[in-house]
């Protein structure tokens, strides 16, 4: 796409985010909608445009009561809306449509109105991984992680790190879940999960859902908000089964996503303000950090611990504490493009003063698919 | 409870017949001689259709693992490893360790495995690992 040529014109979470046990899937959805088009001046009989993942783009349409020319339910796990953003990009400079509705909805923790997370054991997850005793993420997306921290010396008091720089992120947000200050010692005294990855080393389970209108840059001059608009886009996928995955160091789909983005952009890494990298567990920033090129492999963990990404340091990351953190509904990628959104409009809860890029940057499954949108405020 | 088990396909239930006659069998590409996993008619590297099925050595080094600390309910009740092997032949598999303590100190990165065919039911035996005898 050409760089600024579509712009997010709405953007809301849910009215409320954590324990929403009064409200079904559908309905998380509908009210992270709602907002969005609020905050964009619009009615559903404006959008002519959907896109969603978790449920279909037709029961969003019909809820809503949008009549689309354009549908868009690519579901590749919680980077879908990096996607869904880079396709209706796509879509409206092709002129399929003129304004797209992205929204999100995830009842994580109360599970009202949800579905299961299962496979069918004809499957190849269901063959060749689920026989093995895996449960959900905590048992599948940590799997690679010894082999990296023993290809690059990273100790447990490393990855516990990754989340105590965030949650001093979190501690400015009146929004995030868990905003009391932790230790690396906390980290390592937390329950374990699934050795090397204890409990704080995990994202939280939670409720909640958003929402992001898109349209194309010359009709965004005359919305309510300040205009964010997209420079760049990528995504690839690569294997539904981590054990599959082709290097336990580095993710295929990271490093195709990234440099698409990055190329489209004409940007340099040193032109990023801001970023968020999906974190559904500690070691994706490590990954994120090396894959998408802001570091080398290897050199991730010290970027972090010489507090680099912290408050104050060259290269904010997860701002609103991220999913370890913030929120984690599950598809966590909406939350990042949130974020991002927020610090283009100035508008975030811990602010990085005159930040004009933000690079957000998803994963799908378990290292299955990646999805990366980096964005300006400026036109 | 028992134990989640695997539904063979057609272009997999030569894996799973290998795995219930004592076999580790992979496939190989005829053309190009890439060897792959998991199962298919073709080969992912150059597409041909032209691929073999062979028993490989069965085994292998301990490339990476978790240990779950909250176990399945059909898994039993105490801590155990969910690994991944890589192949001599090259391909990685996930899989079982037994045979050797369920902690970290047990379980180094890069030892030497075998595996370990363990019945299930009459059709379906899991490719398990233990540490290499000798």
């Amino acid at each position: 796409m050409k760089p600024k040529s579509v712009a997010v014109v709405g953007a809301a979470e849910t009215t409320r985010l954590g324990k929403i046990p009064d409200v079904s899937v559908i309905g998380l959805h509908a009210d992270a909608a709602l907002n969005a088009m609020k905050d964009a001046g619009l009615k559903p009989s404006d959008i002519d445009g959907v896109a969603t993942a978790g449920i279909s783009p037709v029961e969003l349409a019909h809820y809503l009561g949008i009549t689309p020319t354009y549908a868009d339910g690519t579901s590749v796990g919680g980077c879908s809306f990096m996607l869904h953003v880079r396709h209706a990009a796509a879509a409206i400079n092709e002129g399929l449509c003129k304004t797209v509705l992205i929204t999100h909805g995830e009842s994580g923790r109360s599970r009202v109105g949800a579905g299961g997370f299962g496979r069918a054991p004809s499957s190849l997850m269901g063959q060749f991984e689920m026989p093995y005793g895996v449960t959900s993420p905590p048992t599948m997306f940590t799997i690679p992680v010894l082999r990296y921290m023993k290809t690059y010396g990273v100790t447990e008091a490393d990855l516990a790190n990754v989340a105590v720089i965030q949650r001093e992120w979190a501690a400015k947000n009146p929004r995030a879940s868990f905003k009391d200050p932790i230790t690396v010692d906390d980290v390592l005294n937390s329950p374990m999960i699934a050795w090397p990855f204890r409990m704080l080393m995990c994202c939280l389970v939670t409720d909640g859902g958003g929402a992001l209108i898109l349209t194309s840059a010359e009709r965004a001059k005359d919305f309510p908000q300040k205009p964010v608009y997209i420079l760049g886009t990528g995504e690839s996928v690569e294997t539904p089964m981590v054990s599959q995955m082709e290097d336990f160091t580095s993710s295929k789909a990271f490093r195709v996503s990234g440099k698409k983005a990055f190329e489209e952009s004409g940007i340099k890494h040193a032109d990023v303000d801001h970023l968020m990298i999906y974190d559904a567990f500690a070691h994706l920033p490590l990954y994120g950090l090396e894959d998408l090129g802001f570091v080398k492999p290897g050199e991730a963990k010290d970027f972090i611990n010489e507090r680099n990404t912290a408050i104050g340091g060259k290269l904010p990351l997860n701002t609103n504490g991220g999913g370890l953190s913030y929120m984690h509904s599950g598809m966590y990628g909406m939350y990042a493009l949130q974020e991002s959104v927020r610090q283009m409009r100035g508008t975030a809860a811990a602010q990085i003063e005159g930040a004009k890029v933000s690079v957000a940057h998803g994963v799908g499954g378990m290292f299955a698919a990646s999805g990366t949108v980096i964005f300006s405020n400026e036109a | 409870m028992a134990r989640m088990l695997p539904e063979p396909t057609p272009e997999t239930r030569h894996f799973w017949e290998g795995c219930r006659d004592g076999e580790l069998r992979l496939q190989r590409c005829t053309e190009c001689k890439h060897s792959y996993f998991p199962p298919r008619d073709f080969c992912p590297k150059c597409a041909s259709r032209d691929v073999e099925v062979y028993k490989a050595s069965g085994k292998g080094i301990l490339y990476s693992y978790v240990i779950n600390h909250r176990p399945r309910p059909d898994m039993g009740t105490e801590p155990y490893a969910i690994a991944v092997v890589q192949l001599n032949e090259g391909p990685r598999m996930m899989t079982n360790i037994v045979g050797c303590p369920q902690t970290p100190e047990a379980l180094v990165l890069d030892m030497p495995m075998q595996v370990h065919f363990a019945k299930q039911t009459d059709d379906i035996s899991l490719p398990l690992f233990e540490p290499a005898k000798g």
